[in-house]
């Protein structure tokens, strides 16, 4: 065999060589990459599974809120009619008249009356619970106001500058006798009657 | 003889380095995408894993469906208690 034969026989084995080399190691890592992709379908399966009747239970929960809201706010326009319903709600919910009353559409267009800012928070939130209901209990804006089962005290402190108009401590009683750590002289004429000034 | 010395060195000089150069882009592509692939499989899994709470939708359901229920009850029976707005 000649030299040049010898040398393209090597070179061709060297070819061949390296084909094996990166074609099996491209295997291997397809092979892995075929691996991951089952986990991915198993896991997107999953996922389809699970998210497959949340559309369903969505839709059913919005048309129950839906029906809620809309007798709610037909129950409120009806007892306190459009303008003072509109002034209620805004007044609970700064702006929210401006977006009016679902089931009706011309209640945006209406001025809201200002009952936010004549009535207290707390008688608007009476309004919405009603009379008997504890005041702020489930409020998320902070503790509750009034201990409904305990004293009246809690409603005191509400307002202590209105309402707690007595001192603390009163001032003590005076300390008489002999051992009275303030002694005081003893007047002219004691025991006998007051003198009395002559009447003008 | 002359020839046969000419296609021996145009292969070693540029045969075999070209096939090495394209095959080892081909492993590097695949081995970039490996990585990836295990990074989809554990966000698939955690996605699966976020949506186990989507069962507590139907208790939702339910009790969305009993305080609208028990709204509508207490509507109907303000709607008797309370009189109505005057007409303007």
């Amino acid at each position: 065999m000649p030299a040049a034969g010898a040398v393209l026989l090597v070179t061709v084995v060297l070819i061949v060589l390296a084909l094996v080399f990166f074609l099996v190691s491209t295997i291997l890592q397809l092979r892995a990459i075929t691996a991951g992709l089952d986990d991915v379908i198993a896991g997107v399966g999953e996922i389809l599974e699970k998210s497959a009747p949340v559309n369903a239970v969505v839709d059913d929960i919005n048309a129950n809120l839906d029906a809620g809201v809309d007798l709610l706010e037909g129950l409120l326009v009806k007892k306190a009619g459009m303008d003072d319903a509109l002034g209620l709600v805004d007044g609970l919910y700064p702006g929210a008249a401006a977006a009016g009353f679902r089931q009706f559409p011309d209640s945006a267009s209406i001025t809201p009356p200002r009952i936010g800012e004549v009535y207290t928070k707390g008688t608007l939130t009476l309004a919405r619970l009603g009379r008997e209901a504890p005041i702020a209990m489930a409020n998320p804006a902070g503790p509750v106001l009034r201990n409904v089962e305990g004293g009246s005290l809690a409603a005191r402190l509400l307002y202590p500058d209105g309402r707690q108009e007595r001192p603390e401590n009163l001032p003590r009683s005076p300390v008489i006798g002999t051992d009275a750590p303030t002694q005081y002289e003893q007047r002219e004429g004691g025991g006998q009657p007051r003198k009395r000034l002559p009447a003008r | 003889m002359t020839l046969w010395w000419i296609g021996d060195i145009v292969l070693l000089v540029v045969i075999v380095p070209i096939v090495v150069y394209l095959l080892n882009g081909v492993l590097s592509a695949a081995r970039s995408i490996v990585p990836s692939v295990r990074q989809i499989a554990d966000v698939a899994a955690a996605g699966s894993k976020d949506l186990d709470a989507t069962a507590l939708l139907l208790t939702t359901q339910d009790q969305v469906r009993q305080t609208v229920a028990v709204v509508a009850s207490y509507g109907g029976s303000l709607d008797v208690i309370i009189d109505d707005a005057e007409e303007a």
